[in-house]
């Protein structure tokens, strides 16, 4: 298939999802009452709309995009298909804030202290990876620093839910972690949709560099590409466009890790060509298992991140399994 | 024209000296072999010369800013990394990176003609034998067409075929006006298709000249500790080495 018609088809997938997500809900309305409603806003319907529906459906959209993006950069720089957004600790660190925010009470004053909080342990980690990485401008001491991190993040969110006061705040944290899109606000999108502006914006101009980077780290350097600016741009933009994600959805895994592998081939596995198709199948699949969630079980609540994971895993155990059969 | 001048080029790593006060020039039209044992600093030499390693001295094309020098030199790395099975024809474009985009196409056709893998083109580069993933990652370095090209042992492992296709092909790059810096353990290939040799011994530059001055028995002795056979055939230089010395 051509490049462009697959972006085309991507797109026109993700359309058609949302307009399902919008359509899809608790409340009986009729199609058609939805879209009237939607964009009258009058009445209760059009407050579902717009209050309910339609920030679950844009914060799918932003979610899964940031993830398959910033997941087809994290493999791309990283030369390795098994990378994943939160390799280098900012998913983890945002939860971590997240969870404070949640144990300290402070998101129950306000309502954005939660976002507010991940992303400032997004922001954290990248100012200590940074700090960790060197100055060379290489791979192997950001992947060793964003697994210190990762780890410190982990095991600090694993002692502030020990130390809950009570079952309730520690089902409260661990509910938070398994990611959702349901009860967000306008807020929220607005909240996180500059950060994952900015990170796409960030990655997807790494498209050269990570190309060349096909080619190993000196080979790419002589070629002209700034291997410390590359390094810069992709945990700056990765780092945002996940740390916004967690922000506003929680842990959501796998669909950084599956989508560019799902989508390499199609692409001629290039990492330029890769980016722009793993955002809008990230979004694809982050909608799909959104709705999934709706459909599946309406009154259980299921969470977002537990549907991504049923559906990741398998696919991660046949792709190890590929790759035993292949030798490599 | 000179395309490179190397003034004391030395590298120390940690307080081991790995090469010192190398001072050498480049010409068009030459084919420079660089030759050593294993760990005399061949690779540390051609790094340090394109700026990719912190060095002491000065080398003309480490000074230039990076897309300057990425058109003014061509690096092919002795590990052959391909990351992504991309097609091959996708690969060898990446050599046009410093360029823009006008005059790309035909510059791989001529990359991918010159490798001889026009059959190959759109095939993923990661599912090659490992002889034709280096012919094609010659051809990258080839499409950057930059006047010089340095190249870290680009035909080990190659068949005999391709190993003097490939020698034949940096003579036709220097021919038209370029120069090819290439480190080699063959030393009859060196002999019959260098112009000029380079001998790295211990991280200093012992010899620098041509094919028949340069291998001498006595640098044979010293710096290979072999002996070996060198005649003047109708067929050009024929050299072989022969035996290992103290034994």
């Amino acid at each position: 298939m051509r490049y462009g018609a697959l972006l085309i088809l991507l797109g026109g997938l993700v359309a058609a999802l949302f307009v399902a997500s919008l359509l899809l809900g608790a409340s009986s309305l009729g199609p058609r009452e939805s879209l009237v409603a939607l964009f009258s806003g009058d009445g209760a319907a059009g407050v579902v709309m717009r209050e309910i529906r339609l920030p679950r459906a844009l914060l799918g959209v932003l979610v899964g995009g940031a993830l398959g993006l910033s997941g087809a950069a994290m493999q791309g720089y990283l030369r390795n298909p098994l990378a994943e957004p939160g390799l280098i600790g900012t998913s983890g660190s945002a939860a971590l804030g997240a969870v404070l925010a949640i144990h300290t009470g402070a998101y129950a004053a306000f309502a954005l202290a939660l976002p507010l909080a991940a992303l400032a342990g997004a922001g954290l980690a990248v100012a200590l990876i940074t700090l960790l990485a060197g100055r060379e401008g290489r791979a192997l001491r950001l992947i060793l620093a964003g697994i210190a991190v990762s780890a410190l993040a982990g095991s600090l969110t694993a002692l502030v839910l020990n130390l809950a006061p009570s079952p309730f705040a520690a089902a409260e944290i661990v509910f938070w972690l398994m990611g959702s899109l349901a009860d967000r606000s306008m807020l929220h999108v607005a909240l996180a949709a500059p950060f994952a502006a900015a990170g796409a914006l960030v990655l997807l101009r790494q498209g050269r560099g990570l190309d060349a980077l096909t080619l190993g780290e000196d080979a790419a350097a002589s070629l002209g590409v700034s291997l410390r600016r590359l390094r810069l741009g992709v945990v700056l933009g990765s780092a945002a466009l996940v740390g916004a994600a967690t922000a506003v959805a929680g842990a959501v895994g796998f669909v950084g890790l599956v989508v560019p592998h799902l989508l390499r081939r199609a692409v001629g596995a290039q990492p330029s060509r890769l980016m722009p198709a793993a955002m809008l199948g990230g979004a694809a699949m982050l909608l799909a298992a959104d709705i999934a969630t709706r459909l599946i079980a309406p009154e259980r609540d299921l969470k977002l991140g537990v549907l991504t994971a049923l559906v990741g895993a398998p696919f991660f155990l046949q792709m190890i399994r590929r790759m035993g059969r292949e030798g490599a | 024209m000179t395309l490179l001048s190397l003034h004391d080029l030395s590298v120390a790593r940690g307080p081991c000296q790995v090469l010192s006060g190398v001072r050498a020039e480049v010409r068009a039209g030459e084919v420079i072999g660089l030759l050593g044992p294993n760990g005399s600093g061949k690779t540390t030499l051609l790094r340090a010369a394109l700026g990719l390693l912190a060095h002491g001295g000065s080398s003309s094309l480490a000074q230039m800013p990076p897309r300057a020098r990425a058109r003014a030199a061509a690096w092919l790395p002795q590990a052959r990394e391909i990351a992504w099975g991309m097609p091959v024809a996708a690969l060898v474009r990446l050599g046009r990176l410093p360029h823009g985009p006008a005059g790309a196409e035909a510059a791989v056709a001529r990359a991918l003609a010159r490798m001889r893998l026009q059959d190959l083109r759109a095939r993923s580069a990661t599912a090659l034998s490992g002889g034709e993933q280096a012919r094609a990652l010659i051809a990258r370095a080839l499409a950057q067409e930059a006047p010089l090209l340095l190249a870290d042992e680009p035909i080990a492992g190659l068949d005999p075929a391709a190993q003097i296709g490939c020698m034949q092909v940096f003579a036709e790059l220097a021919a038209a006006g370029g120069a090819v810096v290439v480190s080699l353990h063959d030393l009859g290939l060196a002999a019959r298709h260098c112009t000029r040799l380079w001998v790295l011994h211990r991280g200093r530059l012992v010899a620098d000249g041509a094919p028949r001055a340069v291998l001498t028995p006595g640098l044979l002795a010293e710096v290979f500790q072999i002996r070996a056979h060198f005649a003047d055939t109708p067929d050009g230089p024929v050299f072989q080495p022969l035996a290992l010395l103290g034994q």
